[in-house]
């Protein structure tokens, strides 16, 4: 008898103890996180007076959104930042496939060297290369004047501020992807090599016959989460052009503008949080687009053994 | 394996390292000039000695005030999710009960929604419970993460179930297998969490840059960007302020550095 009742009382303390043990991050998971999803799709459908307090305007935010210029520049902006973004993942599987040849020194140094910008605060990221960039007295116009070149002022001209924007980027997340792939390299069963070189394969041939099919997988994961981070650009455009009148100032604006900058000044500077709430509902259904097409496109290039 | 010395490979590994580098030199450089021989054209390589732009930063900034507001959010946000993600990535892995494939689905779509969408509501709570402007506003909301929940339950997973049976046979319930068994032996697994979750929330800039605008209450990054918008061209203050702001997390990186790759080799291999 005791044995029949045994384990069921057992099996409930367990779930009891279960649900105890995730209660704190559930519920703060649901205060912070979940629930205000929720709310913001319903914000997104109002429209906020100067004093708090909103009402119910139904699709006018997304109407307004189809049609505005600027949310039109941000998001060209953004995608376009994205795309030269996955530039990135090329360069970070070469340093890694350097790093991985067998018995090769130093590798801490260098992956130390690469990783550094990970580690820095992407504020002082961002300063650094504003000053590097100044057209005036930066390092990079400096070293181009010696050659004879007259530097742009890379970050005020409408012609060179989103490029340079995405060295910035590449620069500040080659050492997080080369981590990355360098696991996923080391993973590699080593006597697919051996028999390559048997076979009297050279390493370029070993590079693009064993090491670039097998991390594709690893390239597929790292693509959709740069895609995914740099959907959200924020922090360099905001410190190297900051908001509000200062920013548009600045005669690259409308080349640098992203959509959570967007978001921010319209939710935080002019407190138009309905229609904040809808560029960001928006933003979502743009990263949600991006990732499911990737997807799809994976089967023409990942190689799953 | 004889090989010849891969002489072509360590001079474009070298190259590029110097590459990577060469900004943090220059901004060491240029956070030790006076602003005039900042921008003397043409530039000068060796720095100053000009100590006095550190000092500038204190004055312009309640700096010390800045990195006392980020140590601390940093280390509550640490022990906070430390704690309550490895409780409950225990429960998902080790403690059946109904409906736990459900919610742990329900913590996940929280990874899947990108972090703006919650900050409109989470102002407004910060605001309803008069939080603007405090310590509590930039640490309680980063207290629970589905991604410490995520990666823990990988490593609670991969340990072994022998040793768990051995204990529940001795008579100890949940709380002790998890705090004196399962804790010690997801030890790496909690440090590559917390040195995550620490580069995280020292370089974390939205969050503390909406709810904290008093300058006495914003965190470093919130703090200079501040700087910047006021001092745009003394380059080499802004060069001294970056510079001591990002400096504690890469001495942490530094000293913990394989925690460091491990965790984030963990984030992309087990994604």
């Amino acid at each position: 008898m005791s044995d029949g009742g045994g384990p069921a009382r057992g099996s409930r303390a367990e779930a009891l103890w279960g649900y105890a043990f995730i209660a704190p991050t559930g519920l703060g998971l649901a205060i912070f996180y979940l629930w205000p999803v929720l709310q913001t799709a319903y914000f997104s459908f109002t429209e906020w007076g100067p004093f708090g307090g909103h009402t119910w305007t139904g699709l006018a935010n997304y109407t307004r959104l189809l049609g505005d210029p600027e949310v039109g520049r941000a998001v060209l902006n953004t995608l376009t930042y994205t795309a030269l973004g996955l530039l990135g993942i090329p360069v970070a599987i070469v340093f890694a496939a350097l790093l991985n040849r067998p018995g090769l020194r130093g590798v801490s140094l260098y992956r130390t060297a690469f990783f550094l910008p990970v580690v820095t605060m992407p504020v002082a990221v961002a300063m650094l290369w504003r000053w590097l960039y100044n057209g005036d007295y930066g390092l990079i116009n400096q070293v181009l004047a010696v050659v004879g070149i007259d530097g742009p002022n890379w970050i005020a001209d409408p012609a060179t501020a989103l490029y340079a924007l995405v060295v910035v980027g590449i620069w500040s997340s080659v050492g997080y992807n080369l981590i990355i792939f360098l696991a996923g390299m080391q993973a590699i069963p080593k006597e697919l090599y051996e028999a390559a070189s048997m076979d009297g394969a050279g390493r370029v041939r070993q590079f693009f016959r064993i090491t670039l099919p097998m991390v594709s997988p690893t390239a597929f994961f790292v693509s959709i989460v740069s895609v995914i981070g740099s959907l959200q650009l924020f922090d360099l455009v905001f410190v190297m052009t900051g908001s509000g009148k200062a920013a548009r100032a600045n005669p690259a604006y409308t080349r640098l503008q992203t959509v959570v900058q967007l978001f921010y000044e319209r939710a935080f500077v002019t407190n138009d949080r309905g229609y904040a709430a809808a560029v960001v509902i928006a933003l979502l259904v743009l990263i949600a687009v991006l990732t499911v097409l990737q997807f799809r496109l994976q089967r023409r290039w990942v190689h799953y053994v | 394996m004889s090989e010849r010395r891969p002489l072509g490979v360590h001079a474009v590994l070298a190259v590029s390292s110097l590459l990577m580098v060469a900004p943090f030199a220059w901004q060491i450089v240029t956070s030790l000039k006076t602003l005039s021989s900042a921008t003397a054209v043409p530039p000068t390589f060796l720095p100053e000695g000009r100590w006095d732009n550190y000092a500038k930063v204190f004055d312009l900034l309640p700096f010390g005030e800045q990195f006392l507001n980020t140590v601390v959010m940093s280390a509550g946000r640490v022990a906070g999710q430390v704690l309550f993600c490895s409780m409950a990535a225990y429960a998902f892995a080790r403690l059946r009960f109904p409906g736990r494939n459900l919610l742990f689905g329900l913590f996940l779509s929280v990874l899947m929604v990108p972090p703006q969408l919650f900050v409109i509501p989470q102002y407004q709570i910060m605001s309803t419970l008069g939080w603007l402007n405090s310590l509590q506003a930039i640490i309680v909301p980063g207290l629970f993460s589905a991604f410490g929940v995520f990666l823990l339950r990988q490593f609670f997973l991969a340990l072994p179930r022998e040793i768990e049976e051995a204990a529940r046979l001795d008579g100890a319930g949940p709380w002790r297998i998890y705090w004196s068994i399962m804790l010690p032996l997801a030890r790496p697994g909690l440090v590559a969490l917390a040195v995550l979750t620490l580069l995280w929330a020292w370089n974390d800039l939205f969050w503390p840059l909406v709810v904290n605008t008093d300058p006495e209450r914003m965190t470093l990054s919130a703090g200079l960007a501040a700087l910047q918008g006021q001092y745009q061209t003394d380059y080499p203050v802004l060069m001294a302020g970056s510079l001591i702001a990002s400096l504690p997390v890469i001495a942490v990186f530094v000293f913990l550095q394989r925690q460091f790759i491990q965790g984030i080799a963990h984030t992309g291999t087990k994604g």
